[in-house]
């Protein structure tokens, strides 16, 4: 093939992909760069601001690549050779120094974001931030809503634009509670209590799920997380204190024995301070020892052989 | 009598039986092949008993090639998997098939194919590159083999007889606690691991050693080969880092066999210290992986550039700061932990800084090719391939070393697509140059390069396609080991493209296959009679391919940098008539494998819990070490006539 | 081996080299020595590290006593203060033994590993007596995470002085039979660096886990 076919090519195949891809992708929604949450905007933002940081270093990286290959390529004997030229102090101040200086730039901009994005650091806001209580079970998700004393499995609903003060912790092994639209995510540990907080600011369903693998149920670790009008969220609350269940301590030890394809459920009222004694079950001995022992879950070997 | 062996625990799924038919076949091959030819002899006398470093290099990498075609074959079923798990649909795989798979395919890659062929390449070149006949300590040497080889047996084993860990690559508590996994699985993991890394880490002494004891007068560390100092800074990793690990599989170990509550939910167990802990061993691991291959680019680079190396100070000082850095970012695995910001922050930071040297590397060796002659035989093309992939990769990289960044992309398929690019792109890429430009040194004959270029072609294409819909699908939320999704997601499409890539891929290794079988056959045409077959700088070219047993009959002092090339330039003096010395080679001895033998016993017996078979085999380590040690008949010496002798045969070639 | 036998038969170039060479085989040996004392340093600092992962656990786990006793209601300090001085002493007769391998006093060097050994055997006895009190009273390493830590922390360094006791026991043999040779020597430093080794690893033991762990720092 003549050589400024081959050329073309090379240079055109990549592109027409990329057009491609980005075409396709415009149909597709990509969650962490669609964000509805002020925490996810500022992550995206982040993430573009890196990229682009980078991206001063690594174009120049890739064109300086395949020229050189082309220019230097034995065949072009036009092309000078310095067979024992092995250093220039020129040349590697720049290369020490120019990504240095981005680093530095990367990095000062990296202390603020992380301080700015903390996720145990309350967001301020004019309206009073909901407190919603995760556990994350052998496989679902349980949502307790300590101020308004309901519980709900698999769905979680709160108002737009509202602060939402998320506490989370496990009765199983360490999953990570993440709804990629509203903010990035935290881990859930038994015996522990981590936080989150975010505030949506579009209503929506948007798709949680659990990003640490806890058990054979993992796929089934999805929740919808819904931010809704206040008015709704309202009617909602009350559409949950309609039902006949209540989430006793010994009930909640029925619900977290391990099971898969829960639908969504709802209590209208739970123990007092359930995500205190959930905690303890871990940490202290004597609640253990009441409550009794839970088995292994459904790995036990002899019954998942195929 | 048998602990908790009983005749239920042989597997009976389909991917088992596969698995087992494919270990049986294979085996039945091979003993076959050896009684027909009448090769036992030869085997055990040229292969298995053998210290010398370049007969276990060989088999290092024979080994982790059969665990790469293991590890492959996972890599298709995950692929599969995920193509066809949509809706009402389970794909090919139960969850708990699934997540045996994927947990085998990474514990598989990271510590039996990355591991096993680097050790290969540093086992093969290291002592060529420095002018020495052996390294520092020959039987510790085979005794790591054996080790590495016994992990890798003990772990298959798994696939016939009982389960596999079900808890990811690095098996984290609580899950991977009795509570949660009462299986044989993880603790096959454990024992599997546990007996590979002290093979690793003998082997991190013995090469720390070599390099700093056993170069030839006149080579100071700043005339070192570029690989060799790559090798150095890697071997230093490991012996800082592997404690880490034997010590945290230990612990992990005393839960499950002896009801410890290291890191246990409850009883005043702390999960969240041995994910300290194994990151703190596991981020000098993915160093300690991928300086060699930049070793191997850097001698590659110049060699196919006909160029001095740029900057080589600046090169080492990177390694250096490689070196020191990977120790303070182990944090990175796990920001969305909530150590708080100062902490997160802290790491976050750290881990940028690590572009920048490895960014002085990139820019080093393009410059090397600047001004140079570049001839595009295929270990170049495998480097031009690696600055696309890795460079994707690293950007990735820099991107999630900002934390809040990576809260949304932690633990998600954006992640899994930056290690694979690095692994690939670098540590793998790196080998299969290294493979190519070394291959005519120890085997005496070229590898075929056309079906080399076909190979590299598909593996470069078939890794974008396999993983460029990854790093979009993390952007979409999509969370990594999961065995099924929702239709309404719109990611089977991405799913199906990575499965095609997987599958072009496969293609590549069927022409490296090919490769090997061709220029096998083909062999005799492709002699290297002058063992310099790529032109090459530096003084493993300097002796004839294969070496002889010893490596260099005579050891002359070394003046340059790039010695060889020194030498061919005239700049250094070539003796006409060297004086030939008896020479001290290290005997054979069939310890390392009984030491491999007693050790893959104990890690079965364990696992079991058949307490006297452990017992049994403990105390065969023991002895067999004793006995070892207390041999002081252990080299055997060729005269100075003997060696001229061999030396007259060389020069006719 | 001994030197002679390392000597091959002369070349053509004739006896004056025979001679450099039986002078470059002391050589090759001092070379030999000096890398495997090199690559033993180089292994203690890998158990180093081991130890410190433990350490690190330790200090993490400490106070995770799971509503059970701490270190103050369990350790008894003179106990500990016996084990101390037991294999302090037994790190001074070692470094005298190898004083006696030095001068090549075979008699001193048995004697002195002897009285070594006894010393390292009785801390093993001593340390034993309290793990079995310990445990009989229902303090096992089942009990908390604190216990698991300390039983394996102090359980590993009482390994490895099994393991000294060991490598002990079996070079006593071997000089006992065949003498001081060179190598005897090279391996009787080696061991010395690792028992001396072992007795600094005590000393952070006894420091963090028993004396800070009373004292409740």
């Amino acid at each position: 093939m003549n050589k400024k076919y081959k050329l073309a090519l090379f240079i055109l195949l990549p592109v027409g992909v990329t057009l491609l891809a980005t075409l396709w992708l415009r149909g597709h929604d990509i969650a962490v760069l669609n964000s509805k949450g002020i925490i996810a905007n500022r992550e995206r933002d982040l993430m573009i601001t890196a990229t682009l940081l980078m991206l001063i270093v690594v174009i120049p990286v890739f064109a300086l690549t395949f020229f050189i290959a082309w220019k230097y390529r034995a065949s072009n004997a036009k092309a000078k050779y310095k067979p024992d030229w092995d250093h220039s102090r020129v040349a590697e101040f720049t290369w020490w120094a120019v990504p240095t200086v981005i680093i530095f730039v990367l990095a000062v901009i990296t202390w603020k974001g992380t301080h700015e994005l903390d996720p145990f650091k309350p967001l301020s806001a004019s309206t009073e931030p909901v407190a919603i209580q995760v556990v994350a079970l052998q496989w679902k998700w349980l949502f307790i809503y300590p101020q308004q004393n309901i519980a709900s499995v698999n769905l979680v609903q709160f108002p737009e634009d509202t602060p939402i003060n998320f506490e989370i912790t496990a009765d199983a092994p360490m999953n990570s509670f993440w709804i990629p639209q509203l903010g990035g995510q935290v881990y859930a540990m038994s015996g522990m209590k981590t936080r989150l907080h975010l505030m949506a600011d579009e209503t929506g369903n948007y798709r949680g799920s659990s990003a640490n693998i806890s058990g054979e149920g993992f796929a089934g670790m999805k929740f919808t997380a819904r931010a809704s009008a206040q008015t709704d969220f309202e009617k909602w609350l009350q559409s949950a204190k309609n039902s006949p269940a209540h989430l006793s301590f010994k009930e909640y030890n029925k619900l977290a024995k391990p099971s898969k394809g829960n639908l969504v459920t709802y209590y209208s009222s739970t123990e007092a301070d359930l995500l205190g004694k959930i905690v303890r079950k871990f940490t202290t001995p004597t609640l253990d020892r009441e409550y009794g022992n839970r088995s292994g879950g459904l790995s036990n070997y002899g019954e998942v052989h195929n | 009598m048998l602990g908790r062996l009983t005749l239920d625990a042989i597997q009976h799924g389909w991917i088992a039986t596969f698995g087992q038919i494919t270990m049986l076949l294979g085996g039945i091959t091979v003993v076959g092949l050896l009684t027909y030819f009448r090769r036992w002899k030869w085997l055990y006398r040229n292969w298995l008993t053998s210290l010398d470093p370049k007969k276990i290099g060989v088999m290092y990498i024979i080994v982790a090639f059969l665990m790469l075609f293991r590890g492959a074959m996972d890599a298709v079923m995950i692929r599969v998997q995920q193509a066809t798990s949509v809706g009402d649909s389970n794909g090919i795989l139960t969850s708990d098939q699934f997540q045996q798979v994927f947990s085998a395919h990474g514990t598989i890659m990271i510590f039996f194919v990355a591991m096993g062929l680097m050790f290969g390449l540093i086992n093969w070149i290291v002592p060529l590159q420095i002018g020495a006949r052996d390294v520092a300590f020959p039987f510790l040497n085979s005794v790591s083999f054996w080790l590495f080889a016994a992990g890798a047996v003990l772990l298959n084993v798994s696939l016939a007889v009982g389960e596999f860990a079900a808890a990811g690559w690095l098996a984290y508590p609580p899950l991977s606690e009795l509570k949660y996994s009462p299986g044989v699985g993880v603790d096959y993991w454990i024992w599997a691991l546990q007996i590979a890394g002290i093979g690793s880490l003998l082997a991190g002494i013995n090469f720390v050693v070599t390099i700093l004891r056993m170069r030839r007068s006149g080579m100071t560390l700043m005339k070192m080969p570029m690989f060799t100092w790559s090798v150095l800074g890697s071997m230093a990793l490991v012996i800082f880092a592997f404690p880490i690990l034997t010590a945290t599989l230990g612990m992990l170990s005393l839960d499950r066999l002896l009801g410890m509550h290291f890191f246990t939910s409850d009883s005043g167990g702390n999960a969240l210290m041995y994910i300290n802990l194994i990151w703190a061993w596991g981020h000098p691991e993915v160093y300690i992986l991928i300086l060699p291959a930049f070793g191997i680019f850097s001698e590659v680079v110049a060699t196919f550039s006909r160029k001095r190396l740029f900057g080589y100070t600046s090169m080492v000082l990177a390694i250096g700061a490689i070196v020191f850095l990977s120790f303070i970012v182990w944090s990175h695995h796990f920001f969305t932990m909530g150590a708080g910001a100062d902490v997160n922050a802290f790491f976050g930071i750290m881990t940028m800084v690590i572009a920048i040297p490895t960014g002085v590397k990139v820019f080093n060796w393009l410059f090397t090719m600047y001004k140079g002659r570049i001839v595009f035989a295929s270990p170049m093309l495998w480097f031009l391939g690696f600055i696309v992939t890795f460079t994707i990769g690293g950007m990735a990289g820099v991107l999630m070393s900002v934390p809040p960044a990576d809260f949304q992309v932690h633990n998600s398929l954006f992640l899994v697509a930056h290690f694979h690019s690095m692994v690939i792109g670098g540590v793998l890429f790196g080998f299969f140059a290294g493979l190519t430009y070394w291959f005519p040194k120890i085997f005496g004959f070229k590898l075929n390069e056309r079906l080399g270029k076909y190979a590299f072609g598909c593996w470069l294409v078939g890794f974008l396609l396999a993983f460029v819909p990854l790093y979009i699908l993390g952007l979409m939320g999509a969370t990594r080991r999961l065995d099924h999704y929702d239709a309404s997601l719109g990611w089977q499409g991405l799913f199906i493209v990575a499965g095609i890539g997987v599958a072009i891929i496969m293609a590549g290794v069927g022409f490296q296959v090919l490769q090997v079988v061709f220029s096998v056959w083909k062999r005799k045409e492709n002699m290297d009679t002058t063992g310099d077959p790529w032109n090459g700088r530096t003084l493993e070219w300097a002796t004839s391919s294969p070496p002889p047993v010893y490596n260099f009959a005579t050891t002359p002092a070394v003046n340059d940098r790039d010695e060889f090339w020194a030498i061919k330039q005239g700049k250094a003096l070539l003796v006409e008539k060297p004086l030939y010395t008896a020479i001290h080679m290290p005997k054979n001895s069939p310890f390392g494998m009984l030491l491999g033998g007693f050790s893959l016993t104990v890690g079965f017996a364990l696992v079991w819990h058949i307490w006297w078979l452990a017992m049994l085999g403990f105390i065969g380590i023991i002895v067999s070490f004793i006995v070892r040690v207390s041999d002081e008949d252990t080299e055997v010496t060729m005269s100075a006539a003997q060696v001229a002798e061999i030396e007259a045969e060389r020069a006719k070639i | 081996m001994k030197y002679s036998e390392r000597v091959t038969e002369p070349t053509t170039l004739g006896s004056a080299k025979s001679i450099s060479r039986v002078a470059s085989a002391a050589g090759e040996q001092a070379d030999a020595a000096d890398k495997t004392l090199f690559g033993f340093w180089v292994y203690l600092m890998t158990d180093c590290i081991l130890f410190a992962s433990l350490f690190a656990t330790f200090a993490v786990l400490r106070n995770n006593t799971f509503g059970g006793p701490d270190a103050r209601e369990l350790f008894s300090l003179s106990f500990v203060l016996a084990e101390t001085l037991i294999l302090l002493t037994s790190s001074f007769t070692a470094g005298l033994a190898i004083l006696a391998a030095r001068r090549n006093d075979k008699k001193q060097v048995l004697a002195w590993f002897g009285v070594t050994f006894l010393l390292g055997l009785s801390f093993l006895g001593l340390e034993l007596k309290e793990f079995a009190h310990l445990a009989s009273e229902g303090n096992s390493w089942r009990r908390s995470g604190f216990l698991s830590a300390f039983f394996t922390l102090v359980g590993t360094h009482g390994t490895h002085i099994t393991a000294g006791l060991l490598w002990m026991g079996v070079m006593m043999a071997k000089i006992y039979r065949r003498g001081l040779v060179f190598s005897s020597v090279k391996r009787l430093t080696m061991l010395a660096m690792f028992w001396h080794f072992l007795d600094i690893v005590w000393i952070f033991i006894f420091t963090i886990v028993y004396l800070m762990g009373v004292a409740r720092i």
